[in-house]
């Protein structure tokens, strides 16, 4: 996949149409989305707008059934391990190994990416960078959620990725938590030119992204800066204007539950 | 995919795996014990029962417990197959799996690597249940610990395989109990495990006969059986390496993303 833009840099992901269906269910019906190194992109929809089938596309666990993503230019459905290699992902399920210490969950990942002796290098100052200095040897099961979470992200970031995926990472967690999370990655961005995916449901953290992507039964509603969602709604804020949008449809009931992702 | 970091990948998730089998010490008892009670319990009660006339590989007459230790061995493997497999459906649900899975390298050698780190438990298991054996005074030739590791490997290659190719199957751990009585029990019983096969066919079982001499697991335990004696069994090394070969392909098949059964459900 070639961009007729010759003087820029590829962007960090590019998904064209992607479709995917379970069955009968459709969860994406032809999403395309870009982000461009450096941006923080909030994926913003209610619970079973598609969220996770899309960050499931993302992450390699399945493909889709149409469509093309690319990462840093490279074709992921060809080349995935390419991808992979590229991708940093916190799960919106804890997938820490609770028995083990922060380290050797840390240096278990660095051995599943092949970072070798550079890798288990970085693996102190990440750890201090996410505020966790001193935990290293801390079992994971004695962390608090929070800092559970801290873990898995200095996890994502350890084998230096360009694309952060965020998936409803903050769910759980405390206030406190979650603004420092956000501060952690929003600096991230702002000085190591990470894009960040932060799929989320709740509009607080979509506005203080870049860009806000609202995804709704499988299909992309609106993308912009949060402003201009904001202003193109004719809303005064994002909030307003993300119940708005999403709105069930007169004569579907209960709409807007979990419809379009799991077929029950 | 680089070879030293399939290497490193394989040798982290081989070490994790044993590092949590250490920290269970339930686990290991269970597994020592579950042989143990046939041996002890089950080989002393049929001991007379059966007279175990000289088959090959033997050379002499030899006692009930000689001839059910390699089965035993198959069990241990047999058991912890499947038991690997129930930790794959528990990653699954859990998320680890997902982790691993966006590990970049090819999801065949992940699987792989998920299959030695499991084969290598029952390796230890097996061993230590060889311990067992000789302080129960259970006559197997020391040699034979040597010439059963290839066998005991490739066996447990074999049912680590047939558990991965479950766990594409399996949607829940509920289901593992059925899995126990429609796996792991027709496999054993039907098996050249407990009793020569010949035996079978005398009692008049012809269809049990037959079924027992294609299954898989006799063939492992026959592997097993023979290398203890130094002896290859060229029949049982085809049945097992072509049973493993199949088995590892058709799982690796079912966790492609591209084609696989995993595609065909959602998972939050």
């Amino acid at each position: 996949m070639t961009s007729p833009a010759a003087n820029t840099l590829p962007q960090t992901l590019e998904v064209r149409d992607a479709v995917k269906s379970y069955g009968d269910v459709k969860a994406l019906q032809g999403v395309s989305m870009t982000i461009a190194p450096g941006q923080f992109m909030a994926l913003l929809g209610p619970n079973g707008a598609g969220k996770s089938t899309l960050f499931q596309l993302l992450s390699g666990l399945f493909v889709p059934d149409a469509g093309a993503i690319s990462i840093c230019g490279e074709d992921f459905l060809n080349k995935p391990t390419v991808g992979l290699a590229k991708i940093g992902v916190v799960f919106q399920q804890p997938t820490l190994d609770l028995d083990l210490s922060v380290t050797g969950n840390m240096r278990f990942h660095a051995s599943l990416h092949g970072l070798g002796r550079a890798g288990r290098a970085r693996i102190a100052p990440l750890l201090a960078q996410v505020g966790l200095a001193g935990s290293e040897d801390k079992i994971c099961r004695t962390l608090s959620g929070g800092n559970r979470r801290k873990v898995e992200l200095a996890r994502a970031l350890l084998h230096q990725p360009a694309l952060l995926l965020m998936d409803e990472a903050t769910v759980g967690l405390d206030p406190q938590s979650r603004t420092t999370l956000m501060a952690l990655v929003k600096g991230l961005c702002r000085d190591q030119g990470l894009s960040v995916l932060w799929a989320t449901h709740l509009v607080n953290e979509a506005e203080q992204a870049d860009r806000v992507y609202v995804l709704h039964r499988g299909k992309q509603l609106i993308e912009g800066t949060p402003e201009g969602v904001t202003a193109a709604s004719g809303c005064a804020t994002l909030e307003e204007a993300f119940l708005k949008m999403t709105v069930p449809p007169p004569g579907v009931p209960g709409a807007g539950g979990k419809p379009t992702e799991k077929s029950a | 995919m680089r070879a030293g970091h399939a290497l490193e990948a394989l040798g982290a998730i081989s070490f994790r795996e044993l590092r949590k089998f250490m920290q269970q010490r339930s686990r290991l008892l269970s597994a020592l014990v579950r042989p143990l009670l046939w041996l002890v319990v089950f080989a002393a009660g049929f001991r007379n029962v059966f007279g175990v006339a000289v088959i090959e590989p033997y050379s002499s007459f030899i006692e009930y417990q000689v001839y059910v230790a390699p089965g035993l061995l198959g069990m241990i493997c047999l058991f912890n197959g499947i038991q690997s497999s129930l930790a794959m459906v528990y990653d699954r649900e859990m998320g680890m799996m997902r982790l691993l899975l966006t590990a970049p390298l090819p999801r065949a050698w992940l699987l792989a690597s998920k299959l030695v780190a499991g084969t290598l438990l029952s390796l230890v298991q097996c061993y230590a249940f060889l311990i067992v054996c000789a302080l129960f005074g259970v006559d197997l030739p020391w040699i034979g610990w040597l010439y059963a590791l290839p066998a005991l490997l490739l066996g447990g290659l074999m049912l680590g395989a047939l558990g991965l190719l479950l766990s594409v199957y399996i949607k829940q751990i509920e289901n593992f109990a059925s899995t126990m009585n429609f796996v792991i029990f027709p496999m054993f019983f039907m098996s050249s495990a407990l009793y020569p096969l010949w035996k079978l066919k005398e009692s008049g079982a012809e269809w049990l006969y037959w079924v027992a001499s294609v299954n898989p697991f006799t063939h492992m335990v026959e592997l097993t059986r023979f290398a203890m004696y130094e002896q290859l069994n060229i029949t049982s090394l085809a049945v097992v390496a072509g049973s493993a070969t199949v088995f590892f392909v058709w799982a690796a098949y079912g966790y492609d993303p591209q084609r696989g059964m995993l595609k065909k459900r959602a998972q939050a």
